[in-house]
């Protein structure tokens, strides 16, 4: 009886180390299998009539006109270009600013709670962000720039530089954390001042983290969705200044992929923006992890 | 420049809530969308929102504890464990949208599941796995080396040994990094827009058990997306009262974790 319950406890065991390790390589699967997938989807396109010249040349997207169907992607990879740049150069130096305050201002107390504000700011869902851009933005950029329309670059960008912040705010902040404190204290013996500081001894120490950080807030905006869909004001063109409306990549699919018929060409060009959406936040991620990896190599 | 990242989430909170005042009410939550979207209360969406959490953390929890149960405790540090981390941190980064497309040709079309209920959650499930696995490692990260090295040292077993003393004595920080996730797929919109969500739908008021898992079903999210963007004549209060509610569920929960978080770290003995 002993030696029997002995047994079945061994089996138990194995399954449980089995069932873990099959778990432990999930996340691989899961990765491998969503590039299968939406491959799979574009794939007859992509090898049958897809013209790469167009897509990547052309500003014309007409997917549903009868005589004269057209996939030029080249105003969405404008759109989805000028919204990350705009929002990249407000978050990334916001952010930086914000993560050396939070490291080498402000201590106990303080830093808490503005750590804890900044994680409830990255928890605002992406949709309540796009109805602010529609509803507090809209007007005040008609207002402030007597525009026609609020629903434009500066809106998205603003509002993707917002939701993207939290990330490079954290991402900074522990490269800055993670230079030693011997740093300082030698700038400090020699006279420095806490700007020279900053400027002179932890920028440079904290480069590549810092780098990271941008890099995954660069990954976050060009794949933001819901926001820039309600926020940019679907107009396919190329932007000539920040008061135009655009139209994103991400939009585009968010917008287009429920009236397109299952497996037609325009579905199919779709999940091609799909691969190539994955393929540029894939590289940034990859990036900015081995950025990252250099750091703690070191 | 700190301030101008505290400053909006102060403002929008208000200013949001200040506009939804006229339209709170346990009527607006306890009933279903009327008139087409112009007027009624959210409780169709409410509830399937609740669903589709409730649905994706069930499946992504026992993956991604185990997951990291396999990082964190059974993987030793060579390419391979290289490679399953760099996967989650790709997983992490990939764009909700890119989510949907995978959930519409895997569950919804390959699967045969249909746009469902059963679909949305497990594409959100996926979307949540890389976080669930993050927050869940690090929490096992937590416990002292020393507790496991003791136990091996009676002679318990590498499985014995998480089951009796690493889990338990990680299963706080494991619960604030789930709960978080709770407020996540909460407010995610764009990967179950083509997998499971409908703009409208209407269920019995009241009702718990109104959708099944191959229903399918409002949310609160695209609910929001709807009445803002697609229907025309939308009472001003309306779309705010149901961003005040989604956005006000989400803060609160992530409020909760961090008290929760910042309670254990306070009464933590090692």
């Amino acid at each position: 009886m002993h030696k029997q319950r002995r047994r079945w406890e061994v089996i138990a065991e194995a399954a449980m180390e089995v069932l873990i390790r099959l778990c432990g390589v999930s996340a691989i699967l899961f990765i491998l299998s969503i590039f299968f997938f939406v491959f799979r989807e574009g794939a007859g396109f992509l090898f049958g009539g897809f013209d790469p010249r167009e897509f990547f040349g052309s500003i014309e997207w007409y997917p549903t006109s009868k005589t004269n169907v057209r996939y030029g992607a080249l105003a969405l990879i404008a759109g989805t270009a000028s919204v990350s740049l705009l929002a990249m150069s407000i978050a990334v130096p916001f952010g930086i600013g914000a993560a050396i305050f939070i490291s080498e201002f402000c201590g106990g107390r303080l830093r808490e709670i503005l750590k804890i504000i900044i994680e409830l700011l990255a928890a605002i869902p992406s949709v309540v962000w796009g109805f602010i851009g529609l509803t507090v933005m809209n007007p005040i950029i008609m207002r402030l720039f007597d525009a026609p329309i609020g629903l434009n670059v500066l809106n998205g960008g603003i509002i993707v530089a917002l939701m993207s912040s939290p990330i490079i705010v954290s991402i900074s902040e522990d490269a800055l954390k993670a230079v030693p404190d011997t740093y300082r204290e030698a700038a400090l013996a020699l006279g420095a001042t806490k700007w020279q500081l900053i400027y002179r001894v932890l920028l440079p120490a904290a480069k590549n983290g810092l780098l990271a950080a941008g890099l995954l807030g660069v990954g976050r905006a060009v794949g933001e969705t819901m926001a820039v869909l309600m926020a940019t004001g679907h107009s396919i063109n190329i932007p000539h200044s920040v008061m135009d409306s655009v139209r994103t990549l991400t939009a585009t699919i968010a917008a287009e992929l429920g009236e397109a018929p299952v497996h037609s060409e325009h579905y199919q060009v779709l999940f091609i923006i799909g691969i190539l959406l994955f393929s540029i936040t894939f590289v940034i991620n990859l990036t900015a992890d081995l950025v990252v990896r250099g750091i703690r190599g070191r | 420049m700190t301030l101008l990242l505290v400053a909006p989430l102060v403002l929008i909170v208000g200013y949001i809530f200040y506009q939804a005042l006229p339209i709170l009410s346990l009527d607006f939550i306890f009933t279903n969308p009327k008139d087409g979207m112009r007027s009624g209360g959210i409780w169709s969406p409410l509830l399937g929102t609740c669903y589709l959490v409730l649905l994706s953390l069930a499946i992504s929890t026992p993956i991604g504890v185990l997951a990291a149960v396999f990082l964190n405790e059974y993987a030793k540090d060579n390419w391979f464990t290289r490679m399953v981390n760099l996967a989650v941190v790709n997983l992490a980064g990939v764009p909700s949208i890119v989510h949907a497309l995978f959930g519409l040709g895997a569950f919804v079309l390959f699967a045969g599941l249909g746009k469902s209920i059963l679909a949305a959650s497990l594409t959100l499930a996926i979307m949540t796995l890389p976080v669930i696995i993050a927050s869940t490692k690090q929490a096992l990260a937590a416990v002292p080396m020393a507790f496991r090295e003791a136990c091996w040292n009676v002679g318990a077993t590498r499985w014995q040994t998480i089951r009796h003393v690493v889990l338990p004595n990680s299963i706080n920080g494991i619960l604030t990094g789930l709960i978080l996730e709770v407020a996540h797929a909460a407010g995610e919109t764009a990967p179950i827009m083509f997998t499971g969500a409908v703009f409208y739908k209407a269920i019995q008021e009241g009702d718990l058990f109104a959708y099944g898992p191959f229903d399918q079903c409002m949310a609160l999210s695209m609910h929001l997306f709807t009445i803002s963007t697609q229907v025309p004549g939308v009472p001003h209060a309306l779309p705010f009262g149901t961003a005040i509610v989604l956005l006000g569920t989400v803060l609160m929960v992530n409020a909760l974790s961090i008290i929760v978080r910042t309670r254990l770290r306070a009464r933590k003995k090692w």
